[in-house]
């Protein structure tokens, strides 16, 4: 079972992962190949068998909520591509045609 | 006859720098000269930071002229370039960190910093640590010191390249599916990959954060246990970090075996393993038993088989929910030429990843997409969780099992990069230590056809002084992990 262009396209899409035409095409190949190996999973009886999301027991860690001190906002915005003042600039959300 | 100075391991160096007989800033200008000397042709380091290991040397001589000093003070030392140093450019070897430069100090580099570390140099990796060969850089490719033809193993394979070619004293590395023990085991060094939560992974730059973790890759098994008396503990900033006491990790070396039970689980012997590292595994049990130990040849580990499946479904779904954050927006590369935010986020993630990486994300997330969730996702932690079981089941009976690293020695540089399937088999022994989250060494067993093979042992969760103790006294029983790369400086 090979992928569709329009899966390939679809996965790019929800994640919004620009891809060039050469990297739809390998992209159906090789995720196709990938996938068919994970069809041996359906083998394994995981009936009544608990999902392990992490291998250590601990949950819910929770901290007093003490304040420290933070990174100066020059350090924190001196990897920016573009500022403005104290801020971050992004584009427009609005207008770039919404979600 | 002089020693080469290079060539040092930490106790060793410990030892001369302790006595006098060299300095900190000496021992950092002949691992700086090393550097210059080995890597036109091996290419283990990305950025070589010069002028802060002089200031860090020169910081360490004063510590040891007034008695203040660890067994890592003054010990020149690299760090693979996924782990932040304040204001040293940390690239994961993407295009998409190229030039950031991290405002805040990984928790590991600041614990080896308050021992006296000096950061030698940054080293090159598999992008975002995607990868078997360091073929997936996107910078430049590293070469096995071993034979310059071949792959250092990846994703760390700058660390170990650079370690066995001795251009520092020891290095950091991490490892989510085998990217220590793997380039540890083809380049002739010792590499641990410890319990999931033993060492703080705040400041590791994120790829699958239930599988990720730091570990040493050093010259023998009682440096690694000096640089894990460091960098192991609980942190606060890390809320998968373990709150288990550290032990003081040198204590144990006794060199005996006696009264520990091995066992030899028989799923990591077949299918593709090459003759030649067969033959070295059975020699390294061989001389394990003559050590003391009990070895148990029955064990069966039978979910070993859907390590390969489960781990191509939960490392890439937990990498594309950690690499989103590459939006162009806060930092890293972002591509300008439009007024559009999602062309934007788009094109930034098109030129910014590389090939795998945007294999990874995609396989990631369609495993995670609506109506696949249950079939990839959920099944895989469920059979997570049957490895997991398997493996305590085992360790009810044996304290450690043993496997060879990987079934092949080190393979041809452009061999397997076109076949992601091949790269991801060559993993195939290490990825179900970090699904199942226990601790795992690889140290060197022997060697096939010239080039190193490395010996994987296996304990339970937090048992790394056992790992510890038979690294070590296999180490002092034989001295492959002393053998270096014939390399010829420029």
């Amino acid at each position: 079972m090979k992928l569709s262009r329009e899966e390939v396209l679809h996965i790019a899409t929800i994640y919004r992962l620009g891809l060039s035409e050469a990297d739809i095409e390998k992209a159906r190949d090789q995720l196709s190949n990938i996938l068919e190996n994970f069809e041996v999973l359906k083998e394994v009886d995981t009936t009544n068998v608990p999902p392990t999301a992490q291998s250590i027991t601990l949950s819910n860690v929770m901290q007093d909520d003490v304040p420290r001190p933070s990174l100066p906002s020059e350090d924190v915005l001196a990897n920016a591509p573009v500022r403005e003042e104290d801020f971050f600039k992004l584009r427009p959300v609005l207008e770039s045609g919404g979600v | 006859m002089t020693p080469n100075y290079f060539d040092l391991t930490i106790h060793e160096a410990h030892d001369l720098l302790k006595a006098r007989k060299i300095s900190a800033v000496e021992l950092m200008q002949i691992c700086r000269n090393r550097i210059e000397d080995v890597e036109r042709d091996v290419r283990a380091v990305i950025t070589v930071t010069e002028e802060t290991a002089l200031v860090q040397a020169k910081e360490a001589d004063r510590r040891i002229a007034r008695g203040d000093m660890t067994p890592l003070t003054g010990v020149p030392a690299l760090i693979k370039d996924n782990m932040c140093t304040k204001g040293v450019r940390t690239t994961c070897s993407s295009k998409m960190l190229e030039n950031f430069v991290p405002p805040y100090n990984a928790t590991v580099i600041e614990k080896l910093n308050a021992a006296g570390m000096v950061l030698i140099g940054k080293t090159n990796m598999d992008e975002f640590a995607m990868g078997s060969s360091t073929e997936n850089s996107a910078l430049f490719t590293t070469h096995n010191p071993w034979d310059l033809t071949r792959v250092p193993g990846g994703s760390s394979g700058g660390s170990a390249a650079g370690v066995t070619a001795s251009e520092a004293v020891y290095a950091l590395g991490s490892d989510t599916g085998g990217s220590i023990r793997q380039p540890a085991g083809f380049c002739n060094v010792t590499g641990l990959k410890p319990t999931y939560g033993r060492v703080s992974r705040y400041g590791l730059v994120a790829f699958a954060s239930s599988l990720d973790q730091i570990g040493p890759l050093t010259k023998d098994a009682l440096d690694a246990a000096l640089v894990m008396n460091v960098i192991s503990g609980h942190d606060a900033c890390d809320s998968t970090s373990a709150p288990e006491p550290v032990p003081d990790y040198t204590r144990g070396l006794t060199g005996d075996l006696h009264g520990m039970k091995l066992g030899i689980p028989k799923e990591y012997y077949v299918e593709g393993m090459e003759a030649g590292v067969e033959s070295v595994m059975q020699a390294a049990i061989k001389k394990l038993e003559e050590l003391g130990a009990t070895v148990g040849w029955g064990v069966s580990l039978p979910h070993t088989r859907y390590s390969l499946p489960v781990y191509y479904i939960i490392a890439p779904s937990e990498a594309s929910a950690n690499l989103a954050r590459y939006d162009g927006s806060k930092y890293g590369y972002s591509y300008k030429d439009t007024d559009n935010m999602w062309e934007a986020m788009e094109k930034t993630r098109q030129f910014g990843f590389g090939a795998e990486v945007k294999r990874r994300i995609m396989l990631g997330t369609y495993a995670l997409s609506a109506g696949y969730y249950d079939a990839y996702y959920l099944k895989a932690q469920k059979v997570r969780t049957l490895i997991r079981r398997e493996f305590d089941a085992a360790f009810e009976k044996y304290d450690a099992l043993v496997t060879p690293t990987s079934p092949t020695v080190p393979f041809k540089i452009g061999e397997k990069a076109d076949n992601p399937l091949q790269m991801y088999l060559s993993d195939v022994c290490t990825l179900p230590i970090n699904i199942a989250g226990v601790p795992a060494i690889s140290i060197p067993a022997g060697f096939s056809e010239g080039l190193p093979v490395g010996m994987q042992i296996i304990g339970k969760p937090f048992s790394e002084p056992a790992l510890f103790k038979i690294s070590h006294a296999f180490q002092q029983a034989t001295d492959w992990h002393k053998q270096r790369p014939p390399l010829k400086p420029d």
